[in-house]
């Protein structure tokens, strides 16, 4: 296999792993937070419904993040073994933020058996409680410095290059790079937002099947509402990742954006076709590119004229924008309507549709996620280290890596499907209703 | 102390940590499988399910731990092990991802899965051979350099006795690390029958254990001179660990202290351990690596010895609260309490 070829193949099993893995870490990082909020309130209120809420999420997280586990130990070595040019300077600039993020994962691993194999241990409900906490600032420390480090992928800093060698190496300040803030808020966000969409699409579920226990509304309320304040957060920060990119990596908003002549009163393109480099069928939102990118509607706005050929990443990043962005803005308004419809008894938001509604916004988060993921690492391109290291400089000279690229495919098969199977044979097996009255937890209000 | 040793033993004594752990771990996966042959499980699916269970996600970390700390400290073992290991260590991924979604799709899914006990059964026994391979390419003579790109030479790896010498020790100390351990902890559960076999089957595995560890000593003599060499210089050390394995099987056979005799075998393996790893310095792959030359940094070097102390510093307590309800609880142990969510 020539090295084209295992380059090519890199790519292939990089994003595979990593595509997939990042639906289980965004569950993984996101649930704790959902776990925590639904315990403090049963204990708070004294409602044996949000208790339980609690423990059955917390049964199902196992699973999930037993994938995560899994998939993350198998992306941690790839790294090396598929990038290793790449991973030799990242061991010299930016290894801090990965090995802190060991430290992360076994707090979380330890915390996470403890408060699995706990429930109804103490007599005081509070201690238990506290046993998650290191397990939801765990996981969501390993999210922070996991994008640290792609961060610095995209803004490296740091260190210097002298004669090929690296000179004054600074870790600190390679760990606070310029695209750090944003990335870091965005993604932490976006797995709160996604955890509680999903976690919303199962209630809804329930629901919809016929169980219309007043356990399954109180999940629905409480996960859009949670949904619903991160989701705003996602788009604010979003718009703060624009700013960034308009100043760092113009590059890519402008491909994202198919803006393609550096000009002032920048309009935003939405949506649409590229057909032979012209653009068709797209809304054109005057001056927005101008605010997104400087928070001025008339800023100039760089465009992929001022990039050489070869430096200017794929544009159907284009469409990953929209698909995101759409996503975003259609479940903030999905969630403000449910809020509001809850507070003003609208009959609407207990319709058959709507309730379908909000079972489509668990994958459609889940999509986004993966979306916003494809735009920024797509974007990216060329580079694996942007300005300083090519992809194709990067990648292992091994001649084995289709072989693995078909293991791995299948590795991930079986757990996907499994991991599916395991869930719904879990919950099924024992519904809620049996299991509320074999606790006799009658205790419970209405929503409030 | 220089930096360099610092950033090595702190490495060396995490993989002892995984050695110790994932052994007990794999081998109680192999004997489970073994006693769904033989139509004993019930006596040993309990104990999995009691204490490896709650802790196999530690387990993991100490493996990630290793992986990512070697690149930190020696950035150019990326290179050179990255390249050559892509093979064995996708197999040992794939392996531990078939054993790591056991636990979680077993205790909640479709219980008692003979199948996919079996794999994980035997998942437990290619993990350690796939992994113990790396050892065997440490010690050089496989790996050759093409066109300034390392690629490793499988024929000579596969035909070589050192190789097979090494994966046999893996796999006869994993299964005698493990029986030890469960004899100990299925008395503590009071549970005659288990402990009986537990300790039948660790006195079946000490003897390959010791016997393998020294052909491995006479491979090395031939296959890399320097290394034997210096292992000779401390051969006291080697001499000590005999000893401790001497004491381990004493009281197994005379069915005494099963815990001191736990302990007598953690002493056995970390003595020879760190000895084979203080006569393998300065290299970490014969002969293009040391640890001098692939060395990080001082300004990394220094950022990642903090961070470890202050990792330590979270971790020691957090691993004691740990262990304290699950290994040293008696009720939790005897099986009395049941809090799983
Ligand atoms: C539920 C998921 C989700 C939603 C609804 C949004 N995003 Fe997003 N976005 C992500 C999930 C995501 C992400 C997966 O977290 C990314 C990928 C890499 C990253 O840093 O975050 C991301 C990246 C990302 C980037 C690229 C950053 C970079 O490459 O450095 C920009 C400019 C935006 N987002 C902007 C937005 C805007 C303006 C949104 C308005 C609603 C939005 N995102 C909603
Ligand atoms: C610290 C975090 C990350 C690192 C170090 C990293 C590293 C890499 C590397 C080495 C590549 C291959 C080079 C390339 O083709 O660009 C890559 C590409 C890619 N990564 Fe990331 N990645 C990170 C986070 C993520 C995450 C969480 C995702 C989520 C899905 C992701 C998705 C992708 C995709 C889709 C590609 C393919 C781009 C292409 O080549 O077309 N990355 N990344
Ligand atoms: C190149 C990118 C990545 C690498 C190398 C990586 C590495 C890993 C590793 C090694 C594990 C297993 C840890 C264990 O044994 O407990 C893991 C799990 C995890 N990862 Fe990733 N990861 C990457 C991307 C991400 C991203 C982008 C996020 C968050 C948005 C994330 C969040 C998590 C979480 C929360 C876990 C814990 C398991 C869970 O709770 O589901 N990872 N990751």
């Amino acid at each position: 296999m020539g090295n084209e070829e295992a380059v090519f193949y890199s790519r292939v099993l990089t994003e595979l792993t990593l595509s997939f893995h990042i639906i289980y870490a965004t569950i993984g990082v996101g649930v704790p937070l959902m776990i925590m909020i639904a315990q403090w309130v049963g204990i708070r209120k004294n409602d044996e419904h949000y208790i339980l809420l609690a423990r059955r999420w917390a049964r199902g997280f196992v699973i999930t993040v037993a994938v995560g586990v899994v998939t993350g130990t198998a992306i941690g070595m790839q790294l090396s073994l598929l990038w290793p040019n790449f991973m030799e300077l990242a061991g010299n600039v930016i290894a801090l933020p990965l090995f802190l993020e060991t430290f992360a994962f076994f707090f979380e691993a330890i915390f996470l058996g403890i408060y699995l194999y706990t429930w109804d241990r103490f007599e005081n409900q509070k201690k238990h409680l506290l046993l998650l906490i290191p397990v939801a600032i765990g996981a969501s420390a390993s999210a922070v410095f996991i994008t640290i480090v792609n961060a610095f992928m995209n803004a490296p800093q740091g260190f210097d290059v002298l004669n090929g060698e690296l000179v004054n190496i600074n870790p600190l300040l390679a760990m606070f790079n310029p695209a750090m803030p944003t990335k870091v808020a965005h993604v932490v966000v976006t797995a709160y937002m996604t955890a509680a969409f999903v976690l919303a699409a199962i209630a809804a579920f329930r629901l919809l099947k016929g169980s219309n226990h007043i356990y399954h509304k109180k999940a629905l309320f409480l996960t859009m509402k949670v949904g619903l304040v991160f989701s705003i957060a996602a788009a604010i920060i979003g718009d703060f990742s624009g700013k960034y990119l308009a100043e760092y990596q113009p590059e890519k908003l402008a491909a994202a954006e198919w803006h393609f002549e550096t000009e002032e009163n920048a309009p935003l393109i939405l949506y649409g076709v590229l057909d032979n480099g012209e653009v068709k069928y797209a809304i054109k939102i005057p001056f927005a590119l101008s605010i997104l990118a400087h928070f001025n509607p008339t800023a100039e706005v760089i465009g992929l004229d001022q990039f050489p050929e070869d430096e200017i990443p794929p544009l159907y990043i284009h469409y990953l924008f929209d698909i995101m962005v759409t996503i975003g803005v259609w479940m903030t308004l999905l969630s403000l309507v449910y809020w509001l419809g809850v507070q003003m008894r609208w009959k609407m938001v207990q319709s058959k549709l709507f309730r379908w509604l909000i079972v489509l916004g668990g994958p459609l988060s889940i999509l986004a996620i993966e979306a916003g993921w494809w735009l920024a690492e797509v974007g990216r391109q060329p580079w694996i280290l942007r300005g300083l290291m090519r992809v194709e400089d990067a990648a292992t000279t091994s001649g084995h890596v289709d072989t693995m690229l078909i293991l791995f495919s299948g590795l991930y098969l079986v757990l996907g499907v499994g991991s599916i199977v395991v869930l719904t044979r879990m919950f099924r097996r024992n519904p809620v209703e049996q299991e509320l009255e074999d606790r006799h937890a009658t205790k419970g209000a209405d929503i409030s | 102390m220089t930096l360099e040793i610092i950033g090595v033993t702190v490495l060396w004594t995490f993989l002892f940590g995984y050695l110790i752990v994932a052994s007990i771990d794999f081998g109680a996966g192999f004997f489970n499988a073994y006693s769904l042959l033989t139509g004993r499980q019930h006596i040993l699916t309990n104990v999995i399910q009691r204490y490896l269970s709650p802790v196999w996600e530690v387990t993991n970390v100490f493996l990630v731990f290793f992986f990512v700390g070697i690149i930190g400290f020696f950035p150019k073992t990326a290179f050179y092990y990255g390249t050559t290991l892509l093979v064995p260590a996708s197999i040992a991924i794939i392996l531990l991802a078939i054993r790591g979604s056991y636990y979680a799709f077993e205790t909640y899914g479709s219980r008692g899965h003979k199948g996919y006990s079996f794999m994980y059964g035997l998942a437990g026994l290619f993990i350690p051979a796939a992994l113990s391979i790396v050892l065997t390419i440490s010690e050089g003579g496989f790996i050759e350099m093409v066109d300034g790109s390392p690629s490793l030479d499988y024929y000579a790896l596969f035909t070589s006795p050192l190789t097979w010498a090494i994966v046999v020790l893996s796999l006869s100390a994993v299964l005698y690390i493990s029986a030890v351990f469960l004899t100990w902890y299925a008395n503590r559960a009071g549970d005659l029958e288990a402990t009986n076999l537990m300790r039948k089957y660790a006195l079946i595995w000490a003897l390959p254990t010791i016997i393998t560890a020294a052909g491995i000593m006479v491979e090395l003599r031939t296959h890399n001179q320097a290394h034997y060499n210096n292992m000779m210089d401390i051969w006291w050390a080697f001499g000590l660990s005999f000893l401790l394995y001497l004491g381990t099987v004493w009281l197994l056979v005379k069915r005494r202290s099963y815990g001191l005799s736990f302990g007598l075998l953690v002493g056995q393996f970390f003595v020879a351990f760190f000895a084979y790893g203080f006569a393998h310095r300065p290299y970490l792959l014969y002969p293009y690596l040391t640890i001098y030359d692939s060395f990080t940094n001082e300004a990394m070097a220094i950022a990642l010895i903090i961070a470890f102390i202050a990792g330590l510093a979270l971790l020691i307590p957090s691993l004691y609260l740990l262990l304290r309800l699950f290994l040293f609880n008696k009720d939790y142990v005897r099986g009395k309490k049941d809090n799983h969510a």
